[in-house]
Formats: structure tokens, C-alpha cells, sequence
């Protein structure tokens, strides 16, 4: 139950495109043809697959407050939070050129249609994003931290496709000179995230409204409360 | 301006209409959208990213010579990581109530593709000084963007500008409240930074026709 939830809240609910704006540039820069959409859709479900549940060990076990304890009792009070970043893009960078390496090797037709888009994806705004905010809900298990980035990337997957496909059919029409190319996609991305919205109200039955806004408000303050904590704790 | 050539100068003045990096090149859109509720925050990550740019350009020009091609995207990754890990302790001591509404999108710098694609574009074959104002430039062409989303998103969303209220108050209905004036909520949600992105997409390209695509 808890696996579906998430599962149906990161592809809908929090939509990586649609509610957080990650992996904008690739979106629009890559979804001019379905074809081209789907490689790079599929791509960033693969790394996302991979990134997301290896960040979460590194988190678990190495980042955390107190995660160092598995080496013994002196450790247990480093707090190495603040170098999450570079440890997280450090694996993502890494774990691309690894995958690009793996899938060369052993399925050349996957490289041929994944290939190009592999590099690009080291860059891409949503694999990052998908990492910390793994880290900032807090998510329990390493199970949970891979259906999160499985849905998270079938999310992304989802919108590129959705605005390749609507980009093909609208060459036919008569978009306003100055809209053409790239204001028109901004703003048909604008009313397709205010359909995603609509999902909102899916988990919790519509009987509340559940803005995706005040989510990230209360974990932040979550956060906030745990850095007040630790300053409380350094004062002393 | 002994200081700038004329050559120098265009370099910071392209990015800030004809060459702008978010409506133009088409980069670094995701924090860009998902900060601009409010100006306060815009102006913040504009200051943000214009650090990063700025000095990471000036790195990268620097070892240009001795980086090897092939993991150069590592390499140039660390580098923006170190500085951003940098904005972000700063950000927490001096401004944590910012730092909260900034959440993880700090640490999207990194990810922002204005920098990669300039280390990419520009620091990897000009010299530092060069590099410096063409990642100044560039910073401020975003910085620009963010600014007018983030002052129509507050104005017209919560009647405020940099927290001071600008229309009156919502509650004691004075200033332009007294007349029936109601805050539009729907400003403070992400699809309105879309639109108004792609309102000023328009604006900008019906004023300079040679920037029109052809679909």
C-alpha cells in the first residue's frame, strides 16, 4: 500500500515536469520529435532506477547524522550532510559513464537509441532533483527509495511524451508568429501542469486539498527543525 | 569604461536581451520557474547563481589546458558543486528562513544547465577574464528574467513586493483592496511561471522579429 502510494504520488501528484519544473531543459529541448522523447524517457527512468536507491545508501550510511555509527561509537556524532551534493553528483556523473560503458558493451542496439542521450542526462536537472528530494521526504527503505525513482522518472517519461506528441500535431496549426517554437510550448506546459494539479486531491479521496506547495512547506520545516536542533545541540 | 573594451562589454550586454539564456538559449528553465513566488527569492538565486557563474567560469577558463576531454563533465561538475556547497552553508548562516524556501533548488545549481552549457560553450576555449564577464553576463541575462516573473508573480499573487505591501491591505481592504481588488491565488502556483515565461517569450520576439523561429 505504501509502495502504491508513493508510486501514484510521484507520478502524478509531485510529476517531477509538471510540479517541481526539474529536467526542464532537456524537456524542451528534446521533444520535438515522439521518437527522440522516448529515448531520452526511457534513459532517465534507467538512471533514475539506478541513481535514486544508490544515493539513498550513501545517505543511510555514510551522509546522515550519525550514519557513520556502523564504524563504531566515536563516529557517531559526524553530521556530513553538507557534502550531499557532491557525493550525489559524483555518483550521478559516474554511474552515467559507467552505464553508457555497460551498455555499449553488451547491447549495441539499446546504445544505438539510448547512446546519445546518456551524456545528457548527467546534466539533467531531475536525476539530481530526484536524489535530494529523496533525501529531503526522508523516504524509509532502500525499496521505497527505488519504486520512488522508477515512478519518478515514468513521470518525467510521461510528460515528454505527452509534449512531443502534442508538439507534432501543432506544426499544423496557426501559432502566432512570435509564440512559434518555444513560447507555445511554455505556455501548453503551463496548462498541462494545471491539469496535473487536478490530481491532487487523488490520494486523499478529494476530502482535503492537498497543494503540492504546502507538501515541500512541511518538510521543510521538518528539515529546519532538525538544523535548529543540531545548532541547540552545538550552542551546548 | 577604460576598463572594458568594446569587444569585452558586448559580452556582458548580448546575454541580457538578444542572447538570453533562458528565453533564447533555452537554458537553466527549472529553478528558474519553481522560485519566483516571490522576488525576495529571485533576487537571492539571481545573486546565487551569478557567484557560482562567475567564479566557476573563471576555474574552469583556468584549467582549461589540463583537463582531459573525456571526463571533463566530472570535472566541471565538482567544480560547481564545491561552489554552490559554498552558497548553500552561507545561505543557511545568514539567511536560513530563505534557505527554506530555496530548498533543494540550491542545490540545483549545480544541475543548472546556464553553467555547464557555458563551461561548455564559453570557459573551455577563452581565457579567464573573458570567461569571467561572459559568466557575469550571462548570470545577470538570467537574473533579469527572474526578476520580472518574480515581481508580476508576487505583485499581481499576494499584493506584496520584496514582503512590503504594495496594493494595500487584503484583510482591512485599504489601498486598491477598497475597490474590489482581489489577489489572484492561481499567480502562486507553479503553472503561472510557465505562462508568464512564455508571455515574455512573446513580448520579446514580437519585438525583435529575427528571433522568430520557423517552427
Amino acid at each position: 500500500m505504501e509502495h502504491l502510494e508513493l508510486f501514484f504520488k510521484a507520478i502524478f501528484i509531485d510529476n517531477m515536469v509538471f510540479a517541481t519544473f526539474l529536467g526542464m531543459c532537456s524537456y524542451l529541448a528534446v521533444s520535438k520529435k515522439v521518437t527522440t522523447a522516448v529515448g531520452l524517457g526511457a534513459a532517465v527512468i534507467f538512471v533514475m532506477a539506478i541513481t535514486v536507491p544508490l544515493n539513498w545508501l550513501l545517505d543511510q550510511y555514510i551522509l546522515q547524522e550519525g550514519a557513520l555509527s556502523w564504524l563504531g561509537e566515536e563516529y557517531a556524532a559526524y553530521d556530513l550532510s553538507f557534502l550531499s551534493f557532491i557525493m550525489f553528483i559524483a555518483t550521478i556523473a559516474t554511474m552515467v559513464q559507467l552505464v553508457e560503458i555497460i551498455v555499449e558493451k553488451f547491447s549495441p542496439a539499446l546504445y544505438n537509441s539510448l547512446g546519445i542521450f546518456l551524456p545528457l542526462i548527467a546534466v539533467n536537472c531531475a536525476i539530481l532533483g530526484g536524489s535530494l528530494f529523496m533525501q529531503s521526504r526522508e523516504i524509509q527503505s532502500l525499496g521505497l527509495a527505488f519504486n520512488y525513482g522508477v515512478s519518478s522518472g515514468i513521470g518525467w517519461f510521461l510528460a515528454i511524451l505527452a509534449i512531443a506528441a502534442i508538439r507534432e500535431k501543432i506544426r499544423y496549426s496557426n501559432v502566432p508568429a512570435p509564440l512559434r517554437g518555444l513560447g507555445i510550448t511554455f505556455i501548453i506546459t503551463g496548462l498541462m501542469a494545471i491539469g496535473f494539479m487536478s490530481f491532487g486531491g487523488m490520494l486523499t479521496g478529494g476530502d482535503e486539498e492537498e497543494a503540492p506547495e504546502q507538501t515541500v512547506q512541511v518538510e521543510v520545516t521538518k528539515e529546519a527543525n532538525d538544523l535548529a536542533n543540531n545548532e541547540k545541540e552545538i550552542i551546548k | 569604461m577604460g576598463l572594458l573594451s568594446k569587444k569585452d562589454l558586448k559580452l556582458i550586454t548580448d546575454p541580457l536581451a538578444d542572447n538570453n539564456p533562458i528565453t533564447i538559449q533555452v537554458l537553466g528553465i527549472c529553478s528558474a520557474l519553481a522560485i519566483t513566488a516571490e522576488l525576495k527569492a529571485s533576487i537571492v538565486m539571481s545573486v546565487a547563481v551569478l557567484f557560482v557563474m562567475g567564479l566557476g567560469n573563471v576555474v574552469i577558463s583556468l584549467m582549461r589546458n589540463i583537463i582531459p576531454s573525456k571526463i571533463r563533465i566530472i570535472v566541471q561538475l565538482i567544480v560547481v558543486a564545491t561552489l554552490v556547497i559554498i552558497v548553500d552553508l552561507v545561505l543557511k548562516a545568514f539567511a536560513y528562513e530563505l534557505s527554506k524556501t530555496l530548498s533543494v533548488f540550491v542545490g540545483l545549481i549545480i544541475t543548472n544547465c546556464i553553467i555547464m552549457g557555458r563551461f561548455e560553450a564559453f570557459a573551455l576555449a577563452n581565457g579567464p577574464w573573458k570567461s569571467f564577464l561572459d559568466g557575469i553576463g550571462n548570470a545577470l541575462g538570467y537574473a533579469v528574467i527572474l526578476v520580472i516573473v518574480g515581481f508580476f508573480r508576487e505583485l499581481l499573487g499576494s499584493g506584496t513586493l520584496l514582503g512590503i505591501k504594495v496594493l494595500g491591505d487584503p484583510i482591512e481592504k485599504t489601498g486598491v483592496y477598497a475597490y474590489g481588488y482581489e489577489n489572484n491565488g492561481f499567480m502562486l502556483l507553479a503553472p503561472m511561471a510557465l505562462i508568464t515565461v512564455g508571455i515574455i517569450i512573446w513580448v520579446q520576439r514580437s519585438r525583435n522579429e529575427a528571433l522568430i523561429e520557423d517552427n
